[in-house]
């Protein structure tokens, strides 16, 4: 184990130039130094022109995803170590439009997140005199997995069907349109159902899979969409075949 | 990209890198990903080959006979072969991810998914029990 | 109101028929694709099999079971196509080929059980 390792960060400055290239930098590696760490030495010392997105540090905020070594990772929450000799190549999030250097545009996942309403709906509020919704530990257990995400995209750099088709309305608004499906407090189901039901919602989804595999937060959001499409797939049924008082 | 770059201040050209063709070969979870879907055409060839089967029964026992010899030729049986390890590992990776789909709940409490998975194994073992002892039992 | 799609529909025939085709296909595979033909197990003689395959119980289940399997193929290879090869604008194509295909399969299987 060395204790200098190379980092070849892709680079796209669109004012110097159309075409991406690949710069070398030659950063120290403590055991204990994250990609982040290398990228925030390359920008303290030995280049300031490179860009890249991070905040937290600490895998809570989503920010720093990037594609090392081909992979969907947070930079934040990977450690130099793992890659032995290197060099280690930062590029990056797949499948979403290069703003420049490792920033991407994800305009396209917002939107998509607003759409499918992921915030509580209820028809009536409680009033404040009658306290707070109290849940069971089943409850909160229904959908606390799929609370967990921190919408790093990681799952959308990973679905090749998001690559193939971005119309795809993607795995972590799924499993965000779950997380308040599945919350005992909510009634929104149904209006989240109309978005979630067109081609491009989740029956563009076949379960590749992938998603949940590089997951930071273990969401299994390949695992909230195809219980979705059950569940989804047999409500629409019942209001198909018993459409009143369904 | 082959266009002249267009920069304007509020808004630079983006990089959209398309993705490959052979985008399924990138990875080794792809690959498995994709020859878990084409074991659908082996699907639908052991459906052929059970009608033609059930087609040689009803033409009388010298079909039959027929039949099953046409089955030993190399060809077919490289075809069969090939189409038994593809419906394997469908059957295999359709029992591994049907908890994933099939939350079942006893109790209030959610069932852990190997039982899930475990269940429909058993089944399987049930249902190959049976057709078995209804041809040869 | 929702909009009609077909996708559920299709989807959990697709699901049916995943399930029936890993539940039945490997063993009537391994039977009369290798044991019989290899003389690995003698072959069921004609006179049983025959009679097993008349009863309509025994065709019905056939049929149920071959045409969820086709749906279900028909399905799968329509969307490894719109994905795989990255054809999306032949869409129409592809799902009118491919449970187009499926139909075909199934109006055949129902002709050579009705016909045995």
């Amino acid at each position: 184990m060395s204790d200098r390792i190379t980092l070849q960060v892709a680079r796209y400055r669109p004012e110097k130039g159309s075409e991406p290239f690949v710069q070398s930098y030659d950063v120290p590696c403590p055991r204990d130094w994250v990609i982040l760490d290398g990228l925030n030495y390359v920008k303290d010392r030995l280049d300031g022109t490179l860009s890249y997105r991070w905040s937290c540090r600490m895998g809570i905020c989503g920010s720093c995803g990037m594609t090392v070594n081909g992979e969907p990772k947070l930079t934040c929450a990977t450690f130099l170590s793992e890659y032995g000799e290197g060099p280690v190549r930062v590029e990056p999030l797949r499948n979403f439009p290069v703003i420049r250097d490792l920033i991407v545009d994800i305009g396209d996942f917002m939107r998509k997140l607003v759409r499918v309403k992921p915030w509580i709906v209820r028809d009536q509020e409680r009033p404040l005199s009658d306290g707070e919704y109290r849940q069971t530990p089943q409850e909160l257990d229904e959908f606390k997995q799929f609370s967990m995400c921190i919408n790093c995209m990681l799952c959308y750099a990973a679905c090749p069907i998001y690559g193939l088709d971005p119309r795809f309305i993607g795995p972590a608004a799924i499993a965000l349109a779950q997380r308040y499906n599945l919350d005992s407090r909510d009634e929104g189901s149904d209006e989240r159902l109309e978005i979630l039901s067109e081609h491009e919602g989740i029956w563009g989804c076949t379960f590749v899979g992938e998603c949940t595999k590089v997951c930071p937060k273990h969401v299994d959001p390949a695992g909230a969409i195809q219980r979705y499409k059950l569940t989804s797939a047999l409500a629409t049924m019942k209001s198909f075949f018993a459409p009143r008082g369904a | 990209m082959g266009e002249p770059f267009h920069y304007t201040d509020y808004h630079p050209q983006w990089l959209r890198p398309k993705m490959s063709t052979y985008w399924w070969l990138q990875r080794r979870s792809y690959v498995a990903f994709i020859a878990r879907e084409v074991s659908s055409v082996f699907v639908a060839w052991a459906v052929a080959f059970l009608l033609m089967l059930v087609r040689a029964i009803g033409q009388g026992e010298e079909a039959y006979g027929q039949f099953l010899v046409w089955a030993a030729t190399p060809l077919v049986l490289l075809v069969n072969v090939v189409s038994l390890v593809f419906i394997v590992f469908h059957a295999v990776t359709w029992f591994n991810l049907a908890p994933a789909a099939l939350v079942v709940h006893v109790g209030g409490r959610k069932l852990p998914g190997f039982l899930i998975a475990a269940s429909n194994y058993a089944a399987f073992v049930f249902a190959s029990a049976l057709i078995a002892w209804l041809l040869l039992g | 109101m929702l909009k009609r799609h077909p996708e559920p529909f299709l989807w959990l025939l697709f699901s049916a028929g995943g399930v029936a085709g890993a539940l039945l296909i490997p063993i009537v595979l391994v039977l009369f694709a290798l044991a019989f033909p290899l003389g690995w197990l003698p072959a069921p003689e004609y006179g049983r099999l025959s009679a097993l395959v008349a009863h309509p119980l025994t065709r019905l289940a056939l049929f149920v079971a071959c045409a969820l399997s086709l749906v279900h193929a028909g399905h799968r290879l329509r969307y490894t196509l719109y994905d795989g090869l990255q054809i999306q604008h032949l869409n129409e194509i592809i799902a009118i080929g491919c449970y187009g295909g499926a139909l075909v399969g199934t109006i055949a299987a129902a002709y050579v059980l009705l016909t045995v």
